[in-house]
């Protein structure tokens, strides 16, 4: 059988599979829809948040980044692993103990104010609303490269999937899902590490095989580092991501970004109790971990692979670049998509792929005959999706890494996308507008959210704005300066009162955003960008990405500050602060 | 975050031997504080602040502050969770035994799931 088939065959078991569970897991209730009940496992839950939280970025993106980027590239690895540690630690059992359905909720209850739940609500959906559309477009995208259908029908496809599971199923709909979705995942996400870290390093496991040699004797990342620098770049174990302290700020940014986004931190609402949220974070972050130790292995050997491909032999030598007659089928395949693309600028008919903008190199290259770099375009993107072609594996594990890619895509989608509903049902709706509602009728209107939901991320995947492809890590910036500081206040200071909350909240994520329009233009419109995006702006060389951490701290100061001028909060809230901390109360 | 020592109106709520909500909180936060420590120094320590100097030791074929970097440091990370699991659920235990009756009475106007 052939690639397509397979793919057809897989992702259409995968995709009947997910309808199957919704059918089998309605939502009869708004406990049900909110948080499934309440009685999930701890293991099952933390599948459930392992899929949630690993999106098409994580699963088709973060290897690439890695690959190219090396040791830089460990940035994303800490911080989108780091923040479990403080999800754990620091937010979700508290949370689970308070025991409502959301977090602008609890941000509302305790600040006893509505103003504190609408800003809250307003930036969830500005975080989950630009998280989700990068879901959309992985969607699409993997449709029409695979199936060869047109973006739109795919969008389409995978837009129906989810309203399916997730308008009929809420929550409860959601986990099983994304407990399947997350096996077919990772399963997807390994298997082709697997062979191909059997083929350079012998050793199976490819968390092992980065660490092991390549069959010249020399380790792998010793033979990756003299590939690279050979061709002018630098090397890959040592070069920083801008500087030392844009990486610590890009980390952490990234870090207690995790620890505020709503609809991670719901997930653990659906856990019985508080021992619970606390494993289960544990677990999720076992889940995780499967993949992301995986991520750095694929990187630096698909990063060595394609490197070889093209200088195939000795650089400077007329043979050592590879001819563009004899190139393999994959490439031909991502040439196609405009992925990858080549211009034969010196008219040799080979191909000349190294760093052009290194000078020293560059006029060495010249000596050879180089005149510029040949590879005009390598996307990220492809490392992972191309993987399994660049290894000759067969079609079936091709179709596999397509199945895991939508499945990390529609489970993430579909977390964000009850975050988003039910903030607007149950915190807008039945919240502040309009309390008397039923709860047959909230159900209904979180149901009616989720469409209208659903509809505005398609109509984003289709119309992608200009700032789709930059904004997960703009997500996490503004939930690592909004949500995440007022959580811990919420929590930790029990004095903080109503004012210097919303102050906070209002200046971290003032902050951020005003440091990310003024070197990436106003609602990412180019060339509104008042300061420009050259690095000679930077505050102390942090870029836009990396400025959450700063937001955050801004939220602190504010905050504190504000909070002295103003009363204490009323002995209620601090009654509810005592009691968030002492988790035993309400277990069995 | 130590706020806890001011709070007198919570007094009522010590059992004579047993540990009061001060000392769960207190605990509890002393745990997280060195826990977050070794969080700080197995990413930003290792991986990134000092680097270089962790480089110059090597595991396997890779040297070790690239490898805390990339890898390293999540291992540390799940372990972590699982050690604070362990010593909360003790803690809890500690506490419940001490605050027994004047918890059950909390509990049963709660929800049993």
């Amino acid at each position: 059988m052939d690639v397509q088939t397979w793919t057809y065959l897989i992702v259409g078991f995968t995709f009947a599979l997910y309808i199957g569970i919704a059918i089998w897991s309605k939502a009869k209730s708004t406990k049900e829809f909110y948080v499934a009940g309440g009685n999930i496992s701890p293991i099952a839950n933390g599948m459930a948040t392992a899929a949630d939280w690993m999106s098409a970025a994580s699963f088709i993106s973060m290897a690439g980044m890695i690959a190219f980027s090396g040791y830089g590239g460990s940035v994303f690895l800490m911080g989108w692993t780091g923040g479990y540690v403080l999800l754990a630690f620091l937010v979700a059992p508290y949370l689970r103990k308070y025991g409502k359905f959301t977090v602008p909720e609890f941000i509302g209850e305790r600040f006893y104010s509505k103003t504190a739940r609408l800003v809250a609500v307003l930036c969830l959906i500005v975080v989950s609303v630009t998280y989700v559309i990068g879901q959309m477009k992985g969607v699409g995208v993997a449709f029409s490269r695979f199936l060869e259908t047109d973006y739109n029908t795919g969008l389409f496809i995978g837009m129906g999937i989810v309203f399916f599971y997730a308008v009929l199923g809420g929550m409860k709909g959601i986990t099983y899902t994304q407990i399947a979705q997350y096996v077919v995942l990772i399963f997807a996400y390994t298997v082709p590490a697997i062979f191909i870290s059997l083929e350079l390093t012998g050793n199976p496991i490819p968390q092992f095989g980065l660490l092991g040699n390549v069959s010249d004797g020399t380790p792998l990342l010793q033979k990756l580092d003299t590939v690279i620098t050979e061709l002018g770049f630098g090397q890959y174990t040592n070069s920083v991501m801008g500087s030392k302290l844009n990486m610590f700020a890009y980390t952490l940014s990234l870090m207690i970004g995790t620890a505020g986004l709503p609809h991670v931190i719901i997930r653990f609402f659906t856990v019985k109790k508080v021992s619970d949220a606390r494993l289960s974070a544990g677990w999720a972050l076992v889940f995780i971990a499967i993949l992301y130790t995986t991520a750095p292995a694929v990187a630096a050997m698909a990063r060595l692979k394609f490197t070889k491909t093209i200088q195939v032999d000795k650089v400077g030598e007329v043979s050592g670049n590879i001819e563009y007659e004899k190139r393999p089928k994959w490439f031909k395949n991502w040439e196609k998509t405009g992925l990858l693309k080549h211009e034969d600028k010196n008219g040799d008919g080979r191909i000349q792929y190294y760093n052009d903008a290194n000078k020293t190199f560059a006029s060495t290259a010249s000596e050879y005959g180089w005149k510029g770099n040949e590879m005009t375009k390598v996307d990220n993107d492809i490392m992972v999706l191309a993987n399994p072609e660049i290894a000759k594996l067969p079609g079936w594990v091709v179709a596999l890494v397509v199945a895991g890619g939508l499945a990390a895509a529609l489970s993430t989608a579909a977390g964000l996308l009850l975050a988003i509903s039910s903030s607007i049902s149950h915190d807008l709706l039945k919240g502040i507008f309009r309390p008397q509602i039923t709860e047959k009728q909230e159900l209904n209107a979180s149901r009616s959210a989720m469409v209208g939901a659903i509809l505005l991320a398609g109509y984003f995947g289709i119309n992608p704005p200009d700032f789709a492809a930059g904004t997960v890590a703009i997500a996490f910036g503004l939930a690592a300066s909004s949500i995440f500081p007022v959580l811990m206040m919420g929590i930790f200071v029990k004095k903080m009162n109503r004012e210097g909350a919303i102050a906070g909240m209002i200046a971290g994520l003032g902050v951020t955003l005003l440091y990310v329009f003024q070197h990436k233009g106003i609602m990412f419109i180019p060339g509104t960008s008042y300061m420009g995006g050259m690095e000679d702006n930077w505050f102390f060389g942090i870029t836009p990405n990396a400025f959450g951490a700063v937001g955050a701290i801004v939220n602190f100061v504010v905050a504190f500050i504000v909070s002295k001028m103003a009363k204490d909060p009323p002995e209620e809230v601090q009654k509810l602060v005592e009691d968030i901390r002492l988790p035993q109360v309400n277990e069995n | 975050m130590n706020d806890q020592k001011s709070e007198s109106e919570n007094s009522s709520s010590s059992l004579g031997s047993g540990m009061t909500r001060q000392e769960y909180w207190k605990k509890n936060i002393t745990c997280v504080l060195s826990l977050l420590a070794v969080w700080f120094v197995v990413s930003y320590g290792c991986g990134i602040l000092f680097v270089e100097q962790m480089n110059k030791i090597s595991i396997g074929g890779a040297q070790f502050g690239f490898w805390m970097a990339q890898q390293g440091s999540i291992y540390v990370f799940v372990v972590l969770i699982f050690v604070y699991v362990r010593f909360m659920n003790r803690l809890d235990r500690e506490f419940t035994g001490t605050c027994q009756n004047e918890e059950k009475v909390q509990t049963e106007g709660e929800e049993q799931s």
